[in-house]
């Protein structure tokens, strides 16, 4: 039954938001919603009984399809990151004012319950019923609530987006109709019997649809710009959760049905992703805007985890998995400190650019030092989070490739470059007239830094419990490949 | 038969009321209890009572895949009468024969869901078309709408010569009209005649003008655009959708698959592509939304025909469900359209902040007719799709398919821009408040179909 809650509390509120009036009713009515929602998700964390974890009723018998939902370690852990990251992004975005902000937060709701359908979903048809319901509500925001080329850039965004879930949805129809029983069941998927060419453009089909929402280079074009342009909330979301749909997917549905196209593409595919890694990384470094910026940090980020997915079916491998999965959840918390703050100068100050911004850690002490802990957290420093995760990472890429291994690593240098350029140009050195005058954020914000902070490091020190939660999926995965 | 019966004689008795009834808004509650009417008789001849059990002689032949589809046309018509009831009072001076028209073209609709001839075929074809060249022409002070009757009635004509040729010549080739014969004839391993397969072919062509196919599609964009918008609607979606249904009976069970005559596979590619490649594209370069959906009808049209490509049980499942569908989302659209008081796309600008409701669920249409999950229209195209995939051998057919359904999301979220992102005054006409929970249940409808489509598939099966 948890499955269903987490799905059905987001979207009832959602709509129940909608029709909320004045200003602080759909902020607290979203919030409590949020809350409720994670307590739920905490709850489906610690539970083991198999009858709480799942769910599968009939939903359209003539065509074999299912409503079936099922939360092991990997949905978990991204149920738990999605379920935390909302009211962590309402509570620090709580003093901004959105126009219609019932609508605002109904929609927020509506991307919630879309995200964890796709991370719930072990029934193909539902798992893409959801995929494409969480970027509706994600083209709404976007294009409704953000900055002034909103409309142009979230439009690419949606184009793209939806011309990759096309194209998953013919691969997702072939496979259907070669499954023994005609079903979209997750096991199914497994068990059919592809030739190899069959594979190799399935592979294709279905890898397409992931690069694009994670983004993969050179996949990736829509995603600085809808960044950019989203509302700073909407951008803590799609980043911090969004693009694990990608991720997920992968791990979850491409590289168990297709074990054969993997190691058969997967030099390609991970070239791909060092090069955006290395690409990315060199232009965050001459980016003028914080969203820009962290935005192409992102794309390398996700780009390593790209790499470490596709060199986990190498000998000793499953290491770079068990690395991906613990950076999914490490990603978000970092990402989402990063937009806070980001939020926060931008509503204080009005602008986001380096060239306008300086000295603010003079007239925000607490802001500058909760933001260097996020910094950090970013170029994995030893005791963050991120650094047990990436480490990880690079092992398995180590094992599969030196040559790759090393041309990412460029990447970690590259990274602190930026970063750290980042939190030189904002907060140190003199201020400037924009600065002068500035105070310390609100409490609100703080403590929803100061939360994430205790997490990164805490994680950082001691991460066995993640790398616990999500052992089942990393093995059951590794099985499938050892097992063709 | 039920309906085909009722629906002649609602028809008389509207045109017999026109006489008697002074006050026009009187016409649109006989109408649309006629409809209810017919309605029920039709589902009561889908679970076995037939008020008039007339000896067909085998011309006709009901089973459920056509019953059903009476079903979905009535009721669509139903509800494009309760929208747009009002807006055909104003097309122009005969509000009652309009109504008549409009019943005879459901009988003409009626007929091509269950004919067994190609006589009846024609007939129902005929009745069907006869009708529409008037309501085409019904706003007469409107030059556009003389030119747009002339223009189709001109180009139906010629059609019709076409489709009788065919059957003469198939006539001709196979000595009969029964649809069982034919299927024989072609599906014989001793080879057809030229005279069959030329018959066929130019029944192909036929059968494409009506529900234009490219590239016998020219007549489409201006007639929609000259017709009165209320028929435009109705023309564009249960008039479509029977021409669809009778195509596909027509070539059903693979009508000449033995043949090695005619790659009629490849042909049916060709126009597929071609359908999708011109719809789509010229779409994207539309001003007018009213000229943006004559095209997209045209696109949509492609999509209906993989159903005619593939032939089996989920294109005809399929169609009947596009069918529904696409014609739910249509008349929904243009119901709003039809309340605009600019057809252009700049017309619809600031529309969410006017009318919020009417922009929600245009914005549901929309999102159907562009294949969105949660809609109606996502399983439409899934399932024409499916029944492709299912072929087998022609997945690059569903690859194109599914580029031209992104190129569609770009001109169906014109609008959703238009009406959310800018700003402008979206003016409309007065909207009354029964109109507003209208659009609101049939978008509820199309969510509804959307979420649980089983709710529609099961009443195939009865």
């Amino acid at each position: 039954m948890i499955p269903v809650l987490l799905i059905l509390i987001p979207v009832i509120t959602g709509l129940i938001a909608f029709f909320l009036p004045g200003e602080k009713a759909p902020k607290i009515w979203t919030l409590l919603s949020a809350i409720v929602t994670l307590g739920v998700a905490v709850a489906g964390v610690y539970s083991h009984r198999a009858a709480e974890l799942n769910f599968d009723e009939s939903w359209i018998p003539m065509l074999g399809a299912r409503f079936s939902l099922s939360m092991d370690g990997m949905a978990k852990m991204l149920c738990l990151l999605t379920a935390a990251s909302f009211p962590l992004v309402f509570g620090a975005t709580y003093r901004n004012d959105y126009p219609k902000p019932g609508n605002f937060y109904g929609l927020m709701l509506l991307l919630q319950a879309g995200l964890m359908g796709v991370f719930l979903a072990s029934d193909c048809l539902l798992f893409y019923f959801f995929w494409e319901l969480a970027l509706i509500p994600a083209y709404f925001l976007c294009s409704a609530w953000g900055g002034e080329r909103r409309i142009a850039v979230t439009f690419k965004f949606f184009v793209y987006t939806f011309l990759g879930s096309l194209l998953m949805l013919v691969a997702i129809l072939y496979i259907y109709f070669r499954t023994p029983d005609q079903s979209f069941a997750l096991e199914s998927f497994y068990n059919v019997q592809l030739t190899a060419k069959e594979q190799g453009w399935l592979f294709w089909a279905f890898f397409i649809a992931f690069a694009i929402k994670m983004p993969v280079f050179p996949f990736h074009t829509w995603q600085p710009d809808t960044y950019e342009q989203a509302p700073t909330a909407v951008t803590a979301i799609l980043s911090g959760v969004m693009v694990k749909m990608g991720l997920y997917a992968v791990i979850r549905w491409l590289l168990p049905v297709f074990p054969e196209a993997v190691a058969h593409f997967d030099h390609c595919v991970i070239w791909l992703a060092v090069a955006g890694i290395i690409y990315a990384s060199l232009i965050a470094i001459r980016q003028d805007d914080i969203k820009r910026l962290i935005a192409y940090s992102s794309i390398a980020h996700i780009g390593l985890m790209a790499a470490a997915i596709f060199a986990s079916h190498k000998a000793g491998g499953e290491i770079g998995l068990q690395g991906v999965m613990i950076q999914m959840f490490n990603h978000g918390v970092n990402v989402i400190g990063l937009w806070i703050v980001v939020d926060a100068i931008e509503q204080q100050l009005g602008s986001r650019k380096f060239s306008e911004l300086g000295g603010l850690a003079q007239r925000a002490p607490g802001l500058a030092i909760l933001f260097v802990i996020m910094a950090f957290a970013n170029i994995a420093l030893p005791l963050t989070n991120a650094f047990v995760g990436e480490f990880m990472m690079f092992n398995g890429l180590f094992r599969f490739s030196f040559a790759a291994a090393a041309v990412a690593g460029i990447s970690i240098i590259l990274a602190a470059v930026y970063t750290l350029g980042m939190v030189q140009k904002v907060f140190y050195g003199n201020t400037v007239p924009r600065t002068e005058n500035a105070v310390d954020s609100d409490l609100s914000v703080k403590l929803m830094l100061a939360i994430l902070a205790v997490v990164i490091i805490g994680l950082g020190v001691y991460p066995q419990p993640m790398i616990q939660l999500t052992n089942d999926a990393v093995e059951a995965v590794i099985t499938k490949f050892h097992s063709i | 038969m039920n309906a085909i019966i009722l629906s002649a004689i609602w028809g008389v008795v509207m045109m017999f009321s026109s006489v008697l009834v002074k006050n026009k808004g009187a016409f649109r509650h006989i109408a649309a209890l006629g409809l209810l009417v017919l309605l029920a008789a039709n589902i009561c001849d889908s679970y076995g009572p037939s008020f008039f059990p007339i000896n067909t002689h085998d011309m006709l032949r009901f089973d459920s895949f056509g019953l059903f589809f009476n079903s979905i046309a009535i009721a669509s018509t139903l509800i494009f009468v309760l929208l747009s009831g009002k807006d055909i009072e104003k097309a122009g001076s005969y509000v009652a024969e309009y109504f008549v028209l409009i019943f005879f073209v459901l009988c003409g609709v009626c007929i091509l869901s269950s004919f067994n001839t190609l006589l009846m075929l024609f007939l129902g074809i005929e009745i069907l078309s006869i009708p529409l060249y008037i309501l085409t022409g019904s706003d007469k002070r409107n030059l556009k709408s003389n030119e747009a009757a002339l223009k189709y009635f001109l180009m139906g004509s010629f059609s019709t010569g076409i489709m009788l040729m065919g059957i003469a010549l198939v006539y001709g080739g196979t000595g009969s009209f029964q649809l069982e014969v034919i299927r024989s004839v072609f599906g014989s391993y001793k080879g057809v005649s030229f005279l069959e397969v030329t018959g066929l072919l130019f029944l192909l062509v036929a059968m494409c003008f009506k529900v234009s196919a490219a590239p016998f599609h020219f007549w489409t964009p201006d007639v929609y655009d000259g017709a009165p918008a209320v028929f435009t609607s109705f023309m564009a979606t249960i008039v479509k959708a029977a021409g669809f249904i009778a195509f596909l009976k027509l070539f059903d069970a693979r009508v000449a698959d033995t043949s090695t005559a005619v790659n009629w596979k490849m042909l049916f590619c060709i126009i597929i592509i071609s359908t999708l490649l011109i719809g789509n594209i010229t779409a994207v370069f539309q001003q007018s939304v009213k000229r943006m959906l004559a095209y997209s009808s045209i696109a949509q049209a492609g999509f209906m025909l993989f159903a005619l490509f593939s032939l089996n049980d989920f294109a005809r499942e399929g169609l009947l469900l596009y069918a529904a569908a696409y014609s739910l989302a249509t008349i929904g659209i243009f119901a709003i359209l039809l309340k605009m008081k600019d057809y252009t796309f700049e017309g619809f600008n600031g529309l969410a902040k006017k009318q919020p409701l009417l922009a929600a669920a245009n914005t549901v249409f929309l999102l159907s007719l562009a294949g969105i999950p949660l809609t109606a229209g996502f399983f439409a195209k899934y399932y024409m799709l499916a029944s492709v995939v299912k072929t087998g051998g022609y997945t690059w057919m569903v690859v194109v398919g599914v580029l031209f359904a992104a190129v569609s999301a770009y001109y169906y979220f014109r609008v959703i821009q238009a009406m959310y992102f800018k700003d402008g005054e979206g003016r409309t006409e007065e909207v009354s408040g029964s109109f507003k929970i209208g659009v609101a249940l049939l978008a509820g409808l199309i969510i509804l179909f959307g979420i649980q489509p089983q709710a529609l598939l099961n009443w195939f099966y009865f």
